[in-house]
């Protein structure tokens, strides 16, 4: 009952000052008049009265102000006071303002923007029940760490398994949805029953599968996302129980899955259908299409649970020695499967950022010990006018929090943007693999990390002056010639901090210098044939209509020769994957004529036409290519890449020789070429041993084409797409690019490219704040040397020795920051050795040119003040003092 | 003399909040009373008395309001509340078992 009255009377004596002041008069002075009538009472003369009267009350305006005091209005006053004081400083000296300002706002956005990404993917939990219960479940192979199940080793690990509470699986792939406008292709994953209990998800709308709905023998089901049920249904909630056709099949939609709900690996998926194991692949233990995701029963660990899916493995290893022989296992957490690849960048990145807000932090604190250095005798004068300590901190702690403030808002300003900038750069097909940068914002963990950098700045904006005040005396401030001995003191911490600024910045320059050489040697590595000019496409026919074999190879024949007739186009091919991809897609087999133990020879294969390789412009090293004519009915032939030749052939010919697969009996397969190696997989790894067969032999309604032109490859895709759809409007196509643009975009060059961009815009940035903070301390040390350099003048020192004087002093910091910058760095490159490709940790050019470049930028930027050295004219140097 | 330096620090809240709690008064005529009820003992200067006044009213233990005085002026009339009557009671409490001590002391000594 007491509190809103007392803040009343608070609000009262702050809004309504007038009033509050002209009382507070009218009551001083009513005791003023009591207190004379009194004494005239007493008999005595007016004056004698009025003069009694001042004595006892004894000032009125102190009165008052100890009124004030009371009241509260003066902490209320010396505050607004000191603000305004701290604007009008702030203003005075702009310069410094806004370059603190502006450090402050570059350090806080850049580390805060890599934080929300750090945050996003690293430390927000994963949409789903106990994320940390969660793993992923994988068979291993030699060739991948971590491979596919099939589907009948996923259903004896279930059975088998003793450390799960239960286990799931899923696939990726597209679909062709039948549409009122004709055929679409949409993303879409197959999962068992149990899946999104095993995850702890549920529809907002409908239902989750029944236990069951995933066999063969069940109706077909599917799960809309979010997304897709917006999009697609206009979010209508009748969309539940309506009917699709999902490649050729209908199918019912039983539910919608929650808006924040994402799956990365399984992603972009629009539609969530039930497994129905079945065609030629799922229900064979030889051919590995799933991958398995598992809940964890209480207190097990993950060790336990890889003990245990391995001594599974094993198992089956013994039991069916055909299919899984090699056949491991692995369990990683589900966090480390989903953001496992882009962790590491992530963290150097968050280390760059993190460098850069040093370097900023570093440099204002130079700044403002130049500045409390520059204010050592306003505040000596102060300080002798009667202001306590206390008011002088105070004073600084106000200019802090102002600058803070302005910097902060500035620094979320920037790294909001920045959010947006680098979301935006993220290649469409990767942010929708990556699904949980989506929608990235300053939530309040973002924010709390900016509070904490900016309360981090306020206590570095306000304790550097505060502790350069006490540290000197504030008395000595006032007499003239102590300026040059606390000049010295502040000169010794300054040339520290640019030491170790020039040192940061040679850090963050190696590691950008390292990184763009990664990149530069990823994108110029052998891939083994011109990517220029391709333009690559991938397509799905219909089930109904190219099912069989002759269909397909009837389609794949009529789209090449269509697409060949386009006017600009030379040669067409076609692969079931496109190169730069993946090395998926991997078969088994054996050399004829050579006594066989059941060894594991897996390598990837693909599917081509005659013309592929001479579309891709892919080097024939011996033999030829296929024919078109190579079809069924002629003997089965293959093509093999130089790595297969030395790894499987090392001592002998390989053509002429004949492979199998490992079927019973035996189908020879003849060797008629060796082709240069293509790359198939990602960028960084090195090229695996591949198998080529003629689509002719093998074909598929799945395919990818490759189209070379003689024209700009940008406008082809149109022409290609129509030519496709003229055909056939019920085939879907998709990720039509150029084959540069897919190499850029491809996972690999996209992270290193975002990885040494990033790094070396911090390091650019470090390199302009050290190279400015070296040019702080020498042009200061030059104004407070100006006397000594007009002396040695005087005494005959010519130019060239005053240059000298200063560029030494100059070079000397710069040789500390690179050499404990190198030491620094080559620490700093081990630490980023995963992300690097094709360069040492210790690449000499790289530290070479570093210490090239900030040694350069160091004497360009020290020479300024050296010429002002060099200029100066002794007579008005000595008079000045 | 006015501050009253001999006064026990915090006993002139207590004086004051007594002297009104018989009726509102103001400023002047509370230091007349104080000095009239301790026999001429205690002088209360307007340099402790305004201070006070205003402290005491933003705690909320006294309310002001003006009002015509007897000399015919306006004065600023300060009144005793509810939580000001609790204080006092809290304080002369305080103040008896204070002062009963002391005494036991000094006339034991």
């Amino acid at each position: 009952m007491r509190w809103p009255k007392i803040l009343r009377l608070r609000l009262r004596s702050l809004t309504s000052r007038r009033q509050v002041e002209d009382e507070l008069d009218e009551e001083l002075r009513y005791h003023f008049d009591r207190e004379m009538d009194e004494n005239l009472a007493a008999g005595m003369s007016r004056d004698e009265a009025r003069w009694a009267a001042l004595r006892s009350v004894g000032g009125l305006e102190q009165r008052k102000e100890e009124c004030r005091d009371m009241r509260g209005l003066n902490l209320i006053d010396n505050s607004l006071q000191d603000i305004r004081f701290a604007l009008r400083q702030l203003r005075k000296n702009l310069g410094f303002t806004l370059t603190a300002i502006l450090l402050l706002a570059l350090g806080m956005g850049a580390s805060v923007a890599i934080f929300a990404f750090v945050d996003a993917t690293l430390i927000k939990p994963l949409p789903y029940k106990d994320p940390a219960q969660l793993v992923g479940v994988f068979e291993t192979v030699p060739l991948f760490p971590r491979s596919n199940l099939s589907y009948p080793d996923y259903l004896d690990w279930k059975k088998m398994n003793k450390v799960f509470q239960s286990l799931d699986a899923y696939d990726q792939r597209g679909f062709i949805l039948t549409t009122a406008a004709g055929a679409e292709p949409v993303r879409a994953a197959r999962v068992t029953d149990g899946f999104f209990r095993t995850l702890g998800v549920s529809p907002v709308l409908g239902r989750d599968f029944f236990s069951g709905e995933d066999l063969p023998s069940a109706h077909r089901a599917v799960l809309l996302s979010y997304g897709a049920w917006q999009k697609r249904f206009s979010g209508k909630p009748e969309v539940v129980g309506q009917v699709v056709t999902l490649d050729g099949e209908p199918s019912t939609i039983i539910g919608v899955l929650p808006r924040e709900f994402h799956f990365a690996p399984a992603e972009p998926a629009e539609f969530w259908s039930a497994l129905h194991p079945g065609g030629g692949c799922d229900l064979r233990r030889s051919c590995h299409s799933l991958y398995g995701v598992a809940r964890l029963k209480e207190g097990v660990s993950i060790q336990t649970a890889l003990a245990d899916v391995k001594v599974i493995a094993k198992q089956l290893e013994t039991q069916y020695p055909d299919s899984n022989r090699d056949q491991g296992a692995t369990v990683a957490s589900l966090a480390e499967v989903i953001t496992g690849d882009i962790r590491p960048i992530l963290l150097v990145l968050l280390g760059g950022s993190g460098l850069l807000l040093l370097i900023a932090g570093v440099n204002a604190a130079n700044l403002l010990l130049v500045r409390a250095e520059s204010r050592r005798r306003e505040m000596a004068v102060r300080s002798a006018l009667g202001a306590s300590k206390g008011r002088l901190v105070r004073q600084f702690v106000t200019e802090g929090l102002v600058l803070v403030a302005a910097g902060s808002a500035l620094g979320l300003a920037i790294s909001w943007w920045t959010m947006q900038l680098l979301t935006r750069l993220v290649p469409e097909n990767l942010l929708l693999r990556m699904p949980f940068l989506i929608g990235l914002s300053l939530n309040p963990r973002v924010l709390a990390f900016a509070g904490e950098i900016a309360a981090m700045a306020l206590i570095l904006f306000t304790v550097t002056p505060a502790f350069h005040l006490s540290f000197g005396q504030t008395r000595e401030g006032l007499a003239d010639g102590s300026r040059g001995s606390a000049g010295t003191s502040w000169r010794r911490l300054g040339s520290k901090l640019v030491v170790l600024e020039l040192a940061t910045a040679v850090v963050l320059l190696v590691g950008a210098g390292l990184l763009g050489k990664s990149l530069y040697s990823l994108l110029r590595v052998d891939i083994g044939f011109r990517p220029d000019q391709l333009v690559t496409l991938q397509l799905a026919a219909p089930k109904a209509a190219y099912e069989k074999d002759e269909q397909a190879i009837v389609l794949q024949r009529e789209l090449v020769r269509r697409i060949e007739a386009i006017p600009g186009v030379t040669s067409v091919g076609v692969t079931t994957s496109l190169p730069v991809s993946g090395n998926g897609n991997t078969t088994w087999f054996r050399v004829i004529g050579r006594p066989w133990h059941g060894e594991h020879n897996e390598v990837p294969e693909r599917d081509v036409s005659a013309g592929y390789f001479t579309a891709l412009g892919a080097k024939l090293i011996r033999g030829r290519f296929f024919t078109e004519a190579e079809d069924g009915s002629k003997p089965s032939v293959a093509i093999i890449n130089q790595a297969m030749a030395r790894k499987y052939f090392p001592n002998e010919d390989p053509l002429g020789q004949h492979l199998t697969y490992l079927s019973d009996p035996p189908k020879p397969i003849e060797i008629v070429g060796i082709v240069d190696d293509i790359k198939e997989g990602p960028l960084e790894v090195a090229t695996v041993p591949a198998l080529y067969i003629p689509f002719n032999q093998s074909a598929s309604r799945f395919f990818g084409l490759v189209v070379r032109t003689a024209q700009a490859e940008q406008q082809l895709l149109p022409a290609v797409t129509s030519a496709i759809r003229e055909f056939d409007p019920g085939i879907v196509t998709a990720q039509g690019a150029t084959m540069t643009t897919r190499i850029n975009n491809s996972p690999s060059a996209y992270m290193h490219r975002s990885s040494a961009w990033l790094v070396g815009g911090f390091a650019l940035l470090a390199l302009l704040l050290g190279v400015v903070g070296l040019y702080g301390v020498v042009a200061y040390s030059v104004s407070q040397r100006t006397r000594e350099i007009g002396l040695r003048m005087a005494l005959g020192a010519q130019p060239g020795s005053v240059y000298q004087l200063i560029l030494k002093e100059a070079g000397s910091l710069t040789a500390f920051g690179v050499v404990i910058g190198l030491v620094c760095s080559t620490g700093a490159a081990t630490l980023i050795r995963g992300l690097l490709f094709g360069v040492k940790t210790w690449d000499v050019q790289t530290l070479a040119g570093v210490a090239v470049v900030l040694g350069v930028a160091s004497m360009l930027a020290s020479f300024i003040p050296a010429r002002r050295a060099a200029s100066v004219n002794p007579v008005e140097a000595l008079r000045a003092e | 003399m006015s501050k009253p330096t001999d006064l026990v620090q915090g006993t002139l809240d207590m004086l004051i909040l007594k002297v009104i709690a018989l009726e509102p008064m103001h400023g002047w005529a509370i230091a007349q009373r104080i000095r009239q009820m301790s026999g001429e003992v205690l002088q209360v200067g307007q340099g402790a008395l305004y201070p006070a006044l205003h402290k005491l009213e933003q705690s909320a233990w006294i309310t002001s309001e003006w009002a015509v005085s007897d000399n015919g002026r306006r004065a600023k009339y300060y009144t005793l509340t509810e939580a000001g009557r609790e204080v006092l009671a809290h304080e002369t409490a305080q103040w008896e078992r204070l002062a009963a001590a002391i005494s036991l002391i000094v006339r034991t000594a």
